[in-house]
């Protein structure tokens, strides 16, 4: 077999650093001045359980709309209601639960590509979400992320080991591979835990691999230690948001948190990702109040203080937001919806040509339909992720970041 | 003889020789191996540079999760090729503790049907009460405490896996139980698996994990785990009539063909064009579960079954074959050279390197194809081989997560009740037990498995298990220094390098270990509630969180 990419990268790193004299994340930071400012940083954020892109951002303006859904529908825009729709161009408009994220729209920060989705028909939650992270929608046995092939794809020998991060305790799909990421719960526990002596456990750990380690293990734990002292010297346990930035509570809003935190400390970081849950509304999924207003509460005001937190980073930063699929158009008769197919997509950030609708509106008639019941796909979601990876993190076009998709800016939405 | 019968049905491929094939076993013993039987196995060692003592680390590493205190001097004094021939035979191996313990774990005797009833999916309705306040999570937890819930299932057989590779006699087994779990994978995570799961590994692995490679290939293809994981079970004949409204299954589905071909026997680069992923998907329609919201096992229905003519890898299946055409199917990729290949290399990189040598590989698919795909012929094969034996195979794998786990537990002396604080560490550290995704299984090769995170975890779970800080875990670390001059550092560090790494470390680590011990900060006074030097604990952490432990 061949040496994998991963452990050519790391020992051209040692090389170049002369087996390690100096601790890599001061010798990047000395090199580059003003740390990792200026890097350009993916934020990944995974509606797990399909959203109803419907709900979400409505198209106010079609009957059809009202029509389907008898009791969930969003009421059109109409001055002073808290319950109306938060009209966005005439046609589409914002759940009022995602009010907070109206003066993005207003900065032109924020857009969003609607009617867009996977290629693949499939209505399971676990596949969908398996394509959409793999990349490959219809191909099971894919073994990396999309995300990971995006770190692959820009080889850096001064990468540290918070290149991409995962805040949850387990790596997620579209980071797995062979470029290195890490999944964290809490910043603040990524330390060696001792029950009593912790220093020594530390410095005892940090010599045996830099003296009794050998290629692999002996890089890698160096790395690790590394890692260790970034982020204590980051001092995360005692963060303070920006800007009276308020995040939600739960942990969502902890993620986010933390993700802004590791920004904010420079540790190189250039991929996060977040997931939340809860949105799966089968019944009972509620209109202007309920259960997925309550959802898209907590989404838009995490979104919002992030954006207010990062304040001036947030030039380097692209929030992407996706979901396995949509939800029918009709409501059920459980007063919610099933698993449908096209849903609508966020993209937040400094560089964002925002305060626009992005995609072809396939309609909500009958005729229009997807297989008689849903939104219809018009924005292959490869092309928006493909327009986020080579425009804002700099992937080459050439690289096979979804095998089998050209990254042409032709096909891209425009976004960015 | 009997091969060379095979080989002429092959070329034929009648339906009829066919089905006379499944009942044919004979083939010629493998070299190393005079019979069949246990008690006639003659194992010959080749000539190797290790010392007897490595021979048999490596062996305990290898073919096992690691040595126990004893184990060395157990197999020395057995002798290590009789150990070996043992370990072939798992069922004639005493194992009375470790069942005894698995009694508590009541789900593993359950038919996927029982699970269902007895640990359904809380309503969603119930989700959508407390959504709306209707309910309150407490009441929620009343009315469905964890132990009735689903996760329990998966709880209880993470439990069986830690329980038996930490405790089991029948090592061999349980590394290859493992072994072809992850090359047949399913994802506890979706949908209905979860309740399917432990009959997967108890009816359809467990049985044939040391024995013919097509039969595993088939009671993985009829089982509903599969059938499920893979989508076969809604793989219909592309014109088959769809219910009213655009519900049911809705005509071929290529991923189970697909990964059958690419993943179980021929791997990626071994030969089949997309034609024949359709064709082979042509052949498994019909092959579904029966009742799969009541945990039904597999059922051929006919009217979903694609019954014209199909061509595989050149092999014609002529029409009306119907459930035969699959079991055909898996004859061809049985026999075909990519498959030996591909499985031996599999073998090969699990037992010996991560970079199979190439000559060894070529052997083993050898033994395969000889002895129609015996997977203990082919562990044979490789046990006797100088490249086993090898001074550059000695120590040059890294520990998986799951087998660095069981293999400090079994270390420090330790017993265990399976509880999830172990099964929580082994998926900290990056290898979540039954949850790998993807049906690629978890990778075999080192790169996959050193990353910065997970170092971090491996350190930090060996100080956890040695300062008794896992629940439902005991590690034993006063056997390695009863009787040591406690207030002698060097004493007791050299107690625990022998116990716990046989004295297989670099001077460096001796050396940094020794300075760790002569660090002011650690000959602090030890706090006289603990009968135990606590230094001892951290050592023995530092011991299993070194270089050198990550290693079999």
């Amino acid at each position: 077999m061949e040496i994998t990419r991963r452990a050519l990268i790391k020992s051209s790193a040692i090389a170049l650093l002369g087996l390690g004299a100096m601790p890599r994340f001061l010798v990047r930071t000395a090199s580059a001045g003003t740390g990792s400012a200026g890097k350009k940083i993916l934020i990944a954020l995974f509606q797990r359980g399909a959203v109803d892109g419907l709900s979400m951002v409505v198209p106010h303006a079609e009957a059809n709309y009202y029509a389907a859904r008898p009791s969930i529908a969003i009421p059109g825009p109409q001055a002073g209601s808290a319950e109306a729709a938060v009209d966005l161009n005439g046609f589409f408009g914002l759940h009022p639960a995602l009010k907070p994220l109206l003066p993005l729209w207003e900065a032109r920060r924020l857009a969003i590509v609607h009617a867009c989705g996977s290629p693949d028909t499939t209505r399971s939650h676990f596949d969908a979400q398996d394509y959409m992270e793999s990349g490959t929608p219809g191909l099971k046995s894919t073994q990396d992320g999309w995300l990971n092939r995006a770190l692959k794809a820009r080889p850096d020998p001064s990468g540290t080991a918070f290149r991409a991060v995962a805040m949850g305790s387990a790596l997620p799909r579209a980071l797995r591979g062979e470029a290195p990421s890490l999944a964290i719960s809490n910043i603040a526990d990524f330390d060696i835990r001792a029950g009593s002596g912790t220093l020594n456990a530390k410095r005892g750990f940090e010599a045996l691999y830099e003296r009794g380690a050998q290629n692999l293990l002996r890089a890698t734990g160096k790395e690790t230690f590394e890692a260790v002292k970034m982020l204590k010297a980051a001092d995360p346990a005692r963060y303070q948001p920006a800007s009276g930035a308020e995040y939600p509570r739960g942990r969502f809003g902890d993620g986010l948190r933390q993700i802004a935190q590791l920004i904010k400390a420079d540790v190189g970081l250039e991929i996060a990702f977040a997931a939340s849950g809860g949105w799966d509304t089968h019944a009972v999924q509620g209109n202007s109040q309920g259960q997925l207003a309550n959802r898209l509460r907590e989404f838009a005001e995490g979104l919002a203080a992030l954006d207010r937190d990062l304040g001036d980073r947030m030039a380097d930063v692209v929030v992407l937001t996706m979901s396995e699929f949509g939800r029918t158009v009709q409501e059920n008769g459980n007063r919610g919806t099933d698993h449908g197919h096209a849903t609508a997509m966020l993209v937040l950030g400094g560089s964002v040509k925002g305060g626009k609708v992005y995609g072809k509106w396939p309609g909500i008639s009958r005729a229009q339909l997807f297989e008689g019941r849903d939104l219809e796909v018009t924005t292959d979601f490869r092309h928006l992720f493909g327009e986020v990876a080579v425009k804002h993190l700099g992937v080459p076009a050439s690289a096979l970041l979804f095998p089998g998709v050209t990254l042409a800016p032709s096909a891209f939405p425009g976004t960015l | 003889m009997a091969r060379t019968w095979l080989r002429v049905t092959l070329a034929s491929l009648g339906v009829l020789a066919l089905a006379a094939w499944s009942g044919v076993t004979a083939a010629a013993p493998p070299p190393g191996v005079s019979a069949s039987s246990p008690a006639a196995v003659q194992i010959t060692l080749p000539a190797s540079p290790l010392m007897e003592e490595q021979k048999i680390l490596h062996v305990l590493n290898r073919l096992g999760y690691g040595p126990r205190p004893g184990d060395v001097e157990r197999v020395e004094g057995m002798g290590l090729a009789a150990y070996l021939q043992q370990q072939l035979y798992p069922e004639a191996i005493p194992d009375r503790a470790v069942e005894q313990k698995l009694k508590n774990l009541t789900t593993l005797t359950m038919t996927s049907a029982e699970l269902m009833r007895e640990f359904p999916q809380p309503d969603p309705k119930l989700r959508q009460k407390i959504a709306t306040g209707e309910l309150s999570r407490a009441e929620m937890m009343e009315m469905f405490p964890p132990e009735k819930r689903p996760i329990r299932i998966i709880g209880e057989l993470q439990s069986a896996k830690l329980i038996r590779a930490i405790e089991s006699e029948r090592q061999l087994e349980e590394v290859m139980v493992d072994f072809w779990f992850n090359h047949f994978n399913v994802f506890a995570g979706k949908g209905a698996v979860k309740w399917m799961l432990v009959s997967y590994e108890r009816d359809a692995i467990r049985p044939h994990a040391l024995g013919k490679f097509r039969d595993l290939v088939l009671a993985t293809a009829r089982h509903p785990a599969m059938l499920f994981y893979l989508d076969n079970w809604m793989s219909v004949k592309s014109d088959f009539p769809s219910r009213p409204g655009g519900k049911g299954p809705k005509g071929l589905n290529e991923n189970y063909a697909r990964e059958l071909m690419e993943l179980h026997t021929l791997g990626v680069d071994g030969g089949y064009t997309q034609k024949d992923v359709v064709e082979v998907a042509r052949c498994f329609t019909g092959w579904t579960i029966d009742r799969p919201r009541e945990g039904g096992g597999f059922v051929f229905r006919p009217p979903a079954h694609d019954n014209g003519e199909k061509v595989v890898l050149g092999h014609r299946i002529p029409a009306g074959g119907r459930k035969m055409d699959a079991e055909m199917v898996i004859d061809i990729l049985v026999r075909h050279p990519s498959t030996a290949k591909f499985i031996a290399t599999k073998l090969v990189r699990r037992f010996v390197a991560d970079e199979p040598p190439p000559a060894l590989v070529a052997r083993v698919a050898d033994t395969f194809t000889r002895t129609d795909g015996d997977i203990r012929a082919m562990l044979v094969t490789i046990i006797t081989s100088p490249e086993f034996f090898a001074a550059d195979t000695y120590r040059s794998k890294i520990k998986k997560p799951f087998e660095l786990v069981a293999s400090a537990v079994r270390a420090v002396g330790g017993t265990t009740s399976g509880s999830p604080a172990l099964a929580r560490a082994v998926a900290q550290i990056g290898e979540p037990l039954y949850a790998s995704q993807p049906p690629t299984g978890y990778p075999d090769i080192a790169e996959a498995w050193v990353n910065t995170g997970a170092l971090l975890n491996r350190m930090n779970f060996a100080l956890g298990l040695t300062e008794g800080r896992s629940p439902g875990t005991r590690p034993d670390l006063g056997r390695f220094v009863a009787g040591a001059d406690q207030r002698d550092p060097k004493a007791l560090l050299d107690r625990l390098l022998a116990g716990l790494l046989h004295n297989q470390v670099t001077p460096d680590t001796r050396d940094v270990l020794l300075k760790q011990l002569s660090d002011p900060e650690i000959l602090r006074a030890t706090s006289d509630h603990r009968t135990l030097n606590p230094d001892v604990e951290k050592i023995a952490a530092l011991v299993l969180g070194s270089p050198e432990f990550q290693r079999r």
